[in-house]
């Protein structure tokens, strides 16, 4: 776990004294990121702190109000978009599926970047399309419509649809949002084999701070649009860094699976104490 | 849910009969599309016939290719040269440009009820063209340009009220400013004298009778331009279908988008100067094709579905009732409102299958 | 749905619309009667050709036939626009939607289509029978948007009944124009009549709709507390002991005799409907009991206002009411939209 630091020899992606916001707010200020290539990263932190936003702008669907985002050491706001698309690709938070679309045609789509202007499918095409599938374990699907798919299925089929596209970057927002706790599980350990079989740079929003510590190799904490923390889960998930990204009271410990360090709120709440018989009827009664 | 927790690693690359299902599958909606279309030109084929050579003047098949063919025949000649065969072509021209912009509005902006004739750019159109004839006593192709200037001056200040949260603040939008486009119109239509009554009810109703050869001739000009550059354009729509930020993430920009509603926008503005907002053509034909299409996007067939759909009109309106002639925006509309109201009271159209985007 | 029309906790919360904020009831009161008359003297005096105060009750001067004639339509627009105003902020009210107005959601049309056939089919031509048809059409338009936009689990969202208004009155005007090609003399006198007008119509047309429009009005002033409950939701109504069907039909009896009088008198007349109530609720608040007789107010002002300005801003020709309405009406319900959207 330690072999993933910061200063990754060569980082394909990177962020250089960015700002990001909207209309007249600025949600991301002067952050500097470099992504280590090969390596899963994933982003935390409080609701509305930025996270998001650092993931679009990073796949260049926000513009920077200043500073830049790298992809191999150009501006990518200034390389052909589907050019950029051919490296680096994006699963949003809410893609849509149109209504009626096939599970192949759907992650066909992603072969877009790869046409030319009068681009004709090519059974490389085909190739691409059934090797991501194969790989998300969505072939038996091919032929079924995404809209009748549990939600668990979608997903991978998304995952699907980027995998075509056939990039060495991959971007996901929230992607076990809508997911029950074993397919969030199921979702990661897809997207941590893929990380290791093919090499694809991961990076990742993520809600869940355990399995963002169980998952990531490089561990971005984000607090008002600032980097709070930044490197291996073990530096990054200490009782301080928690508290001063969620404002909340914690123990951490050892994930006795993973060996990766595990939050535990502190709360106010205990559970009741098992009482005697004879002094519970009055007292509840009361608080009634 | 056939998931199964705890399966092995990923599977080694894609066997050789992953690529066979992989084809099959994406073949047989490209298949089923090319089947779909070959019998919509059938059907199109058959209207044009009855159009042309049914009614209550009926010109046999021989006649008609000489007729066509430039022979003179009394009688015959005129009807079929002046009336028959005009209506039926600008009744194609016409719905086709209707079906195509309507299902490029529909599509980019995801929504069965942001096409062009409820979103009020079909009478942006409309009350630039009637406003340019009866109070500026324009006539010709500078009452087309100033169809086109009021759909696009529509569309922009649709787009500027609703920024960018789209969807439904769109449609309510296009919503108001079709009532106050109505209203221009109108006005005009207290303007005008009573023997333009006629040419006035074609702007509020739309009609594709009485209009010259050369009107349609550019009509047709324009659609020479307009339609290969949809089909250039609208391939980006395979990626704008996933939303703004998946589109994004291939490669297909704001820009695309904005080029193919810019095309559905001139589409049905050239299509408005020549006949008219055929009320309800833009609405219908994209869902009616969507469903053919085994509620697959496909423009090509709304095109072919609202030429269908504005020849059948046409012809129902001419001769559905003994001595009325209904001008087809009449007709659509009358069959189409229902269509709408059944469409709104059977499905939860604002609960967008569950997830929405933005 | 029901925060989309404030209640009272709402805008006493919202930040400048406060109750301290408003006017005082008396004040607003003061207001609007100096506005009234303000604008009933303006309709007067005010025209393709101005004349001189002292003509309005000097019988003798040569001007005064003018001023008569001024008189007529400017009656009669008070009377239509205090029905707009009223229809609007019950239809507000009952449906819990602000984008309500009677001719956004159909109901306009609806009276329209009715009169026409009432005229093509029955050879109607008197004020007499174009009123009962205007209240069938009115009514059973009504009941279609609602019924249509009410079914799904949503219920009737502010959305969904725009659009089957939208809907509904694009049919309905292709089934007019239909009607009124087969009839060459009904067109006639259709086209000035469909675009909204006070002007031109004489006071027996007024005295024949007046009986309908007060039964309107007092229906409408009783049923204000019933719409108070009804603010609330029909679940929390029917709990505070309101039988809520009943309620429903008391108001909407009021509605489609009043917009249904509207119509037949002046012709259909978008946005009154709309505008005005949402300008009244920020003057004296949301509660039904003073809205009503204020949006009453208002609406009358309105009309007659826009009736005036409509007669000198394009000279020679005049602009009707109705064009006139969709000029005021349009950004309003523009910037209604923007204001609400996320709630849609």
């Amino acid at each position: 776990m330690t072999a993933a630091t910061p200063t990754s020899p060569h980082a394909r992606l990177e962020a250089s004294d960015l700002t990001l916001g909207y209309t007249d707010t600025s949600v991301v200020r002067d952050l500097d990121l470099q992504v280590p290539t090969g390596r899963i990263t994933v982003i935390v932190g409080a609701n509305a702190c930025g996270k998001s936003t650092l993931l679009r702008g990073l796949a260049r669907l926000l513009r920077p109000r200043s500073g830049s985002v790298l992809l191999d050491g150009e501006a990518i706001h200034r390389l052909p978009t589907k050019q950029v698309a051919r490296t680096l690709g994006l699963l949003p938070q809410n893609p849509v599926a149109p209504e009626g679309v096939t599970v192949a045609d759907l992650v066909g789509r992603g072969r877009h970047p790869h046409h030319g202007p009068f681009g004709r499918w090519t059974s490389a095409d085909d190739e691409a399309v059934a090797e991501a599938l194969t790989l998300t374990d969505t072939l038996g699907l091919a032929d079924r419509v995404v809209d009748e798919l549990s939600g668990g299925q979608r997903q991978r089929v998304w995952i699907a649809m980027a995998l075509a596209q056939g990039t060495d970057l991959l971007l996901l927002d929230e992607p076990t949002t809508y997911l029950d706790v074993a397919h969030q599980v199921e979702m990661l350990d897809l997207l941590a084999e893929l990380n290791a079989r093919r090499g694809t740079t991961i990076v990742m929003v993520l809600h869940d701070l355990n399995l963002s510590a169980r998952y990531a190799d490089h561990l971005v904490a984000l607090h008002t649009g600032r980097i709070v923390a930044e490197g291996s889960p073990h530096e990054v998930v200490t009782e301080d860094v928690v508290r001063t990204v969620f404002g909340l009271d914690n123990r951490v410990i050892d994930d006795p699976v993973s060996h990766t360090p595990l939050v535990v709120p502190v709360g106010r709440h205990r559970p009741r104490q098992p009482a005697p018989s004879s002094t519970v009827s009055p007292a509840s009664q009361e608080i009634r | 849910m056939t998931v199964t927790l705890g399966r092995p690693a990923i599977a080694e690359p894609p066997a050789p009969d992953a690529l066979d299902v992989v084809r099959r599958a994406r073949r047989a909606p490209v298949r089923h599309h090319r089947r779909l279309l070959a019998s919509l030109v059938v059907a199109l084929a058959g209207a044009f016939a009855a159009r042309v050579l049914l009614g209550d003047f009926t010109v046999t098949v021989p006649d008609f290719v000489r007729i066509v063919g430039g022979e003179q025949i009394p009688g015959a000649s005129y009807i079929v040269m002046e009336s028959k065969l005009p209506r039926a072509v600008l009744a194609v021209l016409v719905g086709v440009a209707f079906g195509v912009g309507g299902a490029i509005f529909q599509t980019t902006l995801r929504n069965p009820l942001a096409s062009p004739d409820i979103v009020g750019i079909s009478l942006g159109a409309s009350a630039a063209a009637v406003s340019a004839i009866a109070l500026a006593g324009w006539t010709g192709w500078p009452v087309s340009a100033a169809a086109v200037v009021g759909a696009l001056a529509v569309a922009l200040a649709v787009r500027a009220v609703a920024g960018d949260h789209g969807g439904f603040r769109l449609v309510l939008a296009g919503i108001g400013l079709a009532a106050a486009m109505q209203s221009v119109i109108q006005y005009v239509f207290t303007r005008v004298d009573e023997y333009d009554v006629q040419l006035v009810l074609r702007w509020l109703t739309g009609s594709v009778n009485g209009v010259a050869w050369q009107a349609i001739g550019l009509l047709a000009l324009a659609l020479a331009v307009l339609l290969p550059a949809t089909a250039w354009v609208a391939r980006s729509l395979r990626a704008t279908e996933l939303g703004d930020d998946a589109a994004a993430g291939l490669g297909v920009g704001r820009g695309r988008t904005d080029l193919l509603m810019l095309l559905g926008v001139l589409l049905v503005a050239v299509a408005v100067a020549a006949a008219g907002p055929v009320a309800f053509v833009a609405f219908l034909s994209g869902p009616i094709a969507r469903a053919l299409n085994r509620g697959r996007t496909t423009l090509p067939a709304a095109g072919l579905v609202g030429a269908v759909i504005v020849l059948a009109g046409d012809y129902a309106g001419a001769y559905a009732f003994a001595d009325l002639n209904l001008p087809v925006g009449v007709v659509t509309g009358a069959l189409g409102a229902p269509f709408l109201l059944w469409l709104l009271a059977r499905g939860p159209l604002d609960a967008h299958r569950g997830r929405r985007a933005g | 749905m029901t925060a989309l029309v404030p209640t009272r906790d709402d805008v006493a919360r919202a930040p400048g619309g406060g109750q301290r904020r408003r006017p005082a009831l008396p004040v607003s009161v003061a207001i609007s009667v100096v506005a009234l008359a303000g604008a009933g003297a303006l309709s007067l005096l005010v025209g393709a050709r101005a004349v001189p105060l002292a003509s309005v009750w000097d019988t003798t001067h040569p001007l005064h036939a003018v001023v008569e004639a001024r008189l007529d339509r400017t009656v009669l627009g008070l009377a239509v626009g205090a029905a707009l105003g009223l229809a609007g902020a019950l239809m507000q009210g009952l449906t819990r939607n602000p984008l309500a107005d009677p001719g956004i959601l159909g109901v306009n049309a609806g009276a329209t289509f009715a009169m026409v056939v009432g005229m093509t089919a029955f050879g109607a031509a008197e004020m007499g029978q174009f009123l009962p048809l205007a209240f069938v059409g009115a009514a059973l338009a009504a009941a279609v948007v609602h019924g249509i936009a009410s079914l799904g689990r949503d219920g009737a969202t502010p959305m969904k009944l725009a659009i089957t208004g939208a809907a509904l009155s694009a049919g309905l005007a292709s089934w007019t124009t239909g009607l009124l090609l087969a009839d060459r003399k009904t067109m006639e006198t259709f086209r000035f009549w469909q675009v909204g007008t006070v002007a031109g119509r004489g006071t027996d047309v007024l005295v024949a709709g007046l009986p309908f429009l007060v039964v309107g009005v007092v229906l409408a002033l009783a049923g204000a507390r019933l719409l108070d409950t009804l603010a609330l939701g029909d679940d929390l109504a029917r709990g505070l002991g309101r039988r809520t069907t009943r309620d429903r039909l008391v108001i909407a009896l009021a509605i489609v005799l009043l917009a249904g009088t509207a119509t037949a008198l002046a012709g259909p007349i978008a946005f009154v409907g709309l505008v005005v109530p949402h300008v009244v609720r920020a003057l004296v608040g949301p509660d039904h009991r003073r809205l009503l007789p204020f949006s009453m107010l208002a609406g009358a002002v309105l009309v007659v206002v826009a009736d005036t300005v409509g007669r000198i801003v394009l000279p020679p020709a005049e602009v009707q009411v109705g064009i006139m309405a969709a000029v005021v009406g349009v950004p309003v319900f523009i910037a209604l939209i923007r204001r609400t959207g996320r709630a849609l």
